[in-house]
């Protein structure tokens, strides 16, 4: 087996009073091991939603997978049971979220909410066993031992994301998704965080899902970049083909152009017009086809496949002279 | 912390002092001669002039007021103009009742409705939600006289299973705090089943979730404790509440309490009384405030560091 995960046409909907939301809209990627892909993409694009997925902790009874399957080291995750799940969760795959500062509870010393992992899932460390392996851990993401009997609110954002991120690692999962692990920090304490993950990713051989719609950081940390949009992921590839290849879909070029360039004499930003569709309500063909620059009478008309040239995937008729896929 | 616990114990000095003040003005105020009330309708003016004086009634009442709060401070609360025994025996005779009323009712309402509350917040727009809601909105609508009666006529004469009058042991007190436990439990039902709602959508409990935990253990480990703080309040609430309002409890029950004895005394005129009592019920409840508060920081740690600081 070569892909540790495999996202097979996931639908995700949240079902809510007036609306059902489709949140995620036939996913597919795979992801394989030791990697680290990059999910990019606006607030409300589905990033979450398709991370909540992996883990099985949609919100109960509002939001469900609809269809599709989700292979995660050969275990399909849509028909696990919760008691199985409830084994992967933590050990096999774990998830850093995206508020380090609500993450935690107030009322548990973090060493215990640390231990509380080991405590589940390595039935076979005893308690004091658990405790010097908790000291490790706290050793490892940069925090002094001696701060596991402090409470969270002792402590300042970016160390909280640290302990966050020490739950998250410490049984040592092939898959972390880390859901926007930065956004709530500031920016040098940002770069301090994502450097520890990129040890930690090298010395525990971890593959990473980062969720963000940062595009520095992805260039940065990423092998592979996956663009979603409405719940579609709209271009995948390598690092490279994202950011060096000249062909891209109109709304990847869009959120390049988001990005103020100092280099050049311009005051102005250029977001993309429009806004994000009601994702209770979505347009017709192409989901991007009513802010895009490009867009044609079929656009609105026809969905357009996944065209792929070697590594490099877009949804785009623009590019239908590639190689079709699915 | 014991710091913060001497202070707030210092605390309570003006509180007490403010509600004496207040009841002894009020009594003051209202029309009523305390010595008329003790010799009776028919007593000459002279009599009555006389008993005035030597009960001090003739003197400032600024000056009665000061002469009070120093006999209390030494514990001499005075004797009760209606019976001539010192209040102090009477209310100490009296208070255990109305103290133990109060535990078992909340602690009743507590062991029975925390759960439920619970179950319903877990399993909520489930049948036993709705039901548990149901029946909370009804405890909530039965006027406690009534269901004290209808309690004693099932339970005392028809079953016979327990005394229908006074507490001579503790079966005497089943019923009265099954009576006060039904009216708080269905606040004890809603408040459980709302702060638990709040903290199961709390983003650590999902982090919890995301750890692999059980069902189970995030209730007990991860929920419980942070929905602990508004139960606690409204404990203490409670508490005060019973503790001067459990009277139509201890008529309907005839059980010597503080509630019926404060209305007598109020309607007698009899000042040492009432203001004894409502002395010793008020540090009762300051000092089951001050427990709850130190509670508080025992449950959240973030509460503690507070104190910690405030009494640095």
């Amino acid at each position: 087996m070569e892909h540790l995960l495999e996202i097979k046409n996931l639908h995700v909907i949240y079902r809510g009073d007036e609306a059902t939301v489709h949140a995620v809209n036939g996913l597919d990627f795979t992801l394989d091991r030791g990697a680290t892909l990059g999910l990019v993409g606006e607030t409300g694009a589905g990033k979450t939603t398709t991370a909540l997925s992996v883990m099985r902790l949609l919100p109960d009874r509002i939001g469900t997978i609809e269809e599709g399957q989700i292979l995660l080291d050969g275990i399909d995750i849509t028909k696990a049971s919760e008691g199985d799940m409830r084994v992967l969760r933590g050990s096999l795959v774990s998830m850093i979220f995206q508020d380090p500062m609500t993450s935690l509870n107030p009322t548990i010393r973090v060493g215990e909410q640390v231990g509380e992992v080991l405590e589940l899932h390595r039935k076979d460390l005893s308690k004091e066993e658990i405790e010097k392996k908790v000291d490790e851990i706290f050793q490892l993401v940069g925090l002094p031992a001696e701060r596991k009997m402090d409470y969270p609110h002792q402590f300042s954002g970016g160390m909280r994301q640290r302990i966050v991120i020490a739950i998250a690692l410490a049984c040592e999962p092939k898959l972390l998704l880390a859901d926007e692990p930065t956004t709530a920090l500031d920016v040098t304490i940002q770069a301090q965080v994502l450097d520890l993950m990129q040890e930690l990713k090298e010395k525990l051989n971890t593959s990473t899902i980062l969720i963000t719609h940062d595009l520095g950081i992805v260039a940065e940390t990423c092998d592979q970049v996956a663009i979603m949009y409405a719940g579609e992921i709209i271009e995948i590839g390598l690092a490279e083909d994202i950011f060096e290849a000249e062909d891209h879909h109109p709304y990847t070029v869009g959120l390049f152009g988001s990005i103020p360039d100092l280099s050049k004499k311009e005051r102005r930003l250029h977001p993309i017009d429009g806004m994000m569709p009601d994702p209770s309500d979505l347009p017709s063909g192409c989901k991007f086809h009513t802010r895009c620059p490009r867009a044609a009478e079929q656009c609105s008309l026809q969905a357009q496949p996944l065209y792929q040239r070697g590594t490099h995937g877009i949804r785009c008729r623009l590019y239908a002279d590639w190689e079709k896929q699915q | 912390m014991f710091k913060y616990i001497g202070k707030r114990i210092l605390m309570m000095i003006p509180v007490v002092l403010g509600i004496s003040f207040i009841i002894f003005t009020i009594l003051a105020l209202t029309p009523g001669d305390p010595a008329q009330m003790i010799l009776g309708e028919n007593a000459s003016l002279e009599a009555i002039e006389e008993l005035r004086e030597e009960m001090g009634l003739n003197e400032n009442f600024l000056f009665r007021y000061v002469k009070y709060i120093g006999g209390a401070v030494t514990f001499h609360f005075g004797d009760s103009y209606r019976t001539g025994l010192p209040v102090v025996e009477e209310i100490l005779t009296r208070l255990p009742n109305t103290l133990a009323l109060a535990f078992f009712g909340i602690g009743l309402s507590v062991v029975i409705g925390v759960p439920i509350g619970i179950i319903s917040a877990v399993k909520q727009y489930s049948v036993f939600d709705t039901v548990s809601l149901g029946l909370a909105l009804i405890m909530t609508s039965i006027p406690a006289f009534w269901l004290g009666l209808m309690l004693l006529l099932l339970f005392a004469l028809k079953l016979g299973w327990f005394p229908a009058i006074g507490i001579t042991d503790w079966t005497g007190f089943i019923l009265p705090s099954v009576t006060l436990a039904i009216g708080s439990m269905a606040t004890m039902i809603r408040m459980t089943r709302s702060t638990m709602l709040e903290v199961i959508r709390e983003d650590y409990i999902r982090t919890a979730r995301a750890k692999g935990a059980g069902e189970g253990r995030i209730i007990r480990r991860h929920e419980l404790r942070n929905a602990l703080l508004p139960i606690i309040t409204i404990i203490g609430i409670n508490f005060g509440l019973q503790m001067g309002g459990a009277m139509i409890c201890e008529t309907v029950f005839s059980i010597p309490g503080m509630g019926s004895l404060m209305i007598t005394s109020v309607r007698q005129k009899d000042v040492p009384m009432v203001m004894a009592s409502v002395l010793f019920v008020a540090v009762a409840i300051s000092l089951i405030n001050l427990l709850i508060d130190i509670l508080y920081a025992f449950i959240d740690p973030r509460i503690k560091s507070q104190y910690v600081k405030a009494s640095r």
